[in-house]
């Protein structure tokens, strides 16, 4: 049955550049998707360890400043009288390089905040993010700071026998980030499932019992956050080479509060609610464009976000979810979580 | 009675600031022993369970368990050494069912690696089948079975206690800490338990019990500690407890001694 409705979605998905052919609504499509990859990596970390990552945009601007300098190649003197020189590389390459740099600094990150969690961790993302905005505004000399970084090549895929596969157009790119998202769909969607989830679940709702029956604290929530950080780090990537020019915006705070906007109407912890989310918030402008300015579609933004929250508090996919299988007699009970946080703390 | 000695407490003292919550703290627990902590409110018990499971660091002493020194450990490493608790309050994951409790409950025993994870070969999948039927072997065995789809959070306190139970046997211990376990049960929820823990003990496990319950204390125990003020006033069997005075004056005040 899920199994049946996620093949048909795929398939609807996959079958949109068949019969929408405007470009402005392609391009929408396919930002949109680039944000719902970010927003699923950040759904892995939010709703399924609880963990609020306020500088997720961070990884993803790793990401894409990783792809986009691989790919044009620098030349950087650093202190001491060295020079690095890179000569351009395939941006396939620089894809690979975006996914291990974030995942990297996922690493780094977790390990440093994961000793102090709850809000530390939201200041230390926060923090994080800005400092890699700064470097990237500052250090001209790699990343052209404001003068952004221009000409970045498109993804070109090696395909036997035919040579190079440029991925130019935006029906290649839209096949691309449709591909991307539903590899790591999938990849989330069996971690959570497989036993390092369920210890993420039992992390989230009562640590400290989580710790009695055996489970590492700081090996599954490192281990979330470098995969989490690390699938930003593709979409960023991604990101880089479609728009083929970033500049020091793309770590605006105002890009991980859409990303925290998407999970949290779709609903968090669950596997669909970024998608969700992220085709309503993502999609929004285009139908808002024609009779708002910018600056007031936030307002709407805000509007639609309270409108949500307040019919379906956890959110779309898990309040519908419930709907749907309330027959089976399950009992609802209001929500433990916010209690039993406090209980935790038992034994100190 | 020659049993190899499983837990052994030396010296333990813990200090917060400038209360002296336990002072010189000794005691053995023998192999397939069943013991019990008792004391009135405030004597230190739960602190002991807390030293003993690696979530407090005691100010000095050591805590060896089968000749492993504890001092230094996580609690996720002790539990991985075979000694696991369980809790007063919060003895489930409320929002899961009991059957996705046990799962989370049995990850120690899941060794499939990230990559088999996400891949799913046949073995990640066949070790995936095997912790379901354990899960729900542990569910009827402590005798939830009917509750198994329910989510933990609604169950009576006294079925989230068995749940925290089957939690903690999980993880598959050699030695289980159980903290208060009957608080919240009825008489004869108690009188189950009872026949419970003695199931768990023939299964090999050494039990160490904190518990209020003074004819379930006195029913199941091989042998009773007495605590008052952080340190041991008493030791024995039911027999030799039930009549010290020390333990009459420590729970009723001098005046019963004498009566």
């Amino acid at each position: 049955m899920r199994l049946t409705v996620s093949i048909l979605t795929v398939a609807a998905l996959a079958s949109v550049p068949l019969w929408l052919r405007d470009p402005y609504l392609m391009n929408a499509l396919i930002t949109t998707g680039i944000f719902i990859i970010g927003a699923m990596s950040l759904n892995l970390l939010l709703g399924f360890t609880g963990q609020l990552s306020l500088g997720h945009v961070a990884f993803f601007g790793i990401g894409a400043y990783v792809s986009a300098l691989t790919s044009l190649g620098f030349d950087v003197g650093l202190p001491g009288g060295f020079r690095i020189v890179h000569e351009p590389w395939p941006p396939i390459v620089g894809l690979g390089l975006a996914i291990v740099a974030a995942g990297l600094c996922g690493y780094f990150v977790g390990r440093l905040s994961f000793r102090v969690r709850g809000a530390y961790f939201v200041i230390v993302t926060i923090s994080f993010a800005e400092v890699v905005r700064l470097v990237a505004l500052n250090w001209v000399e790699l990343t052209q700071g404001p003068l952004a970084l221009n000409n970045i090549p498109s993804i070109a895929l090696p395909t036997p026998g035919l040579g190079e596969l440029v991925l130019r157009t935006k029906l290649h790119n839209y096949y691309l980030v449709l591909t991307v998202a539903v590899i790591s769909y999938v990849l989330i969607a069996r971690l959570v499932r497989s036993h390092y989830g369920r210890a993420m679940r039992g992390l989230m709702e009562n640590e400290t019992l989580a710790v009695s029956v055996g489970i590492d604290v700081t090996k599954t929530l490192t281990l979330a956050a470098v995969i989490s950080a690390g699938i930003a780090g593709a979409a960023g990537s991604l990101y880089a080479h479609y728009i083929r020019i970033i500049d020091p915006e793309v770590f605006a705070f105002i890009n991980t509060v859409t990303m925290v906007i998407m999970v949290v109407s779709g609903g968090k912890g669950s596997l669909a609610g970024p998608v969700v989310g992220g085709l309503i918030f993502g999609l929004m402008p285009v139908f808002l464009r024609p009779i708002m300015a910018p600056e007031a579609q936030w307002i709407a933004y805000g509007g639609v976000l309270i409108v949500i929250l307040f019919l379906l508090p956890r959110g779309i996919v898990p309040s519908l979810g419930q709907l749907l299988t309330k027959p089976r007699g399950r009992v609802t009970v209001p929500n433990v979580a916010a209690y039993s946080k406090r209980d935790a703390k038992e034994p100190a | 009675m020659a049993r190899p000695a499983a837990l052994k407490v030396e010296h333990v003292g813990i200090r917060f600031g400038g209360i002296v919550a336990l002072s010189d703290l000794n005691f053995i627990v023998d192999e397939g022993e069943i013991v019990s902590l008792i004391g009135p409110n405030g004597a230190g018990k739960t602190t002991a369970f807390n030293i003993v499971t690696g979530f407090l660091t005691p100010t000095h002493g050591s805590v060896n368990y089968r000749g492993t020194t504890l001092r230094g450990l996580k609690p996720h490493q002790i539990a991985d050494i075979g000694l696991v608790r369980t809790f007063q309050r919060t003895s489930v994951f409320p929002n899961d069912t009991v059957h996705d409790n046990l799962l989370i409950g049995l990850h120690r025993q899941s060794r499939v690696h990230l990559s088999e994870a996400i891949m799913g070969p046949p073995r990640a999948r066949r070790i995936e089948r095997k912790m379901h039927e354990q899960a729900r072997e542990l569910i009827e065995w402590v005798g939830l079975g009917r509750r198994i789809h329910d989510l933990a959070g609604s169950l009576s306190y006294g079925e989230q206690r068995l749940v925290g139970v089957a939690l903690a046997l999980a993880a598959n211990p050699s030695m289980l800490l159980l903290d208060e376990p009957v608080s919240g049960m009825n008489a004869s929820e108690t009188h189950n338990f009872i026949e419970l823990v003695r199931n768990i003990r023939d299964r090999g496990v050494t039990i160490l019990l904190v518990e209020h319950d003074m004819p379930m204390v006195m029913n199941i125990s091989d042998r009773i500690i007495v605590l008052n003020y952080g340190r041991i006033i008493a030791e024995g069997s039911p027999d030799v407890i039930r009549n010290d005075p020390a333990v009459i004056e420590a729970y009723l005040g001098r005046g019963a001694v004498r009566a």
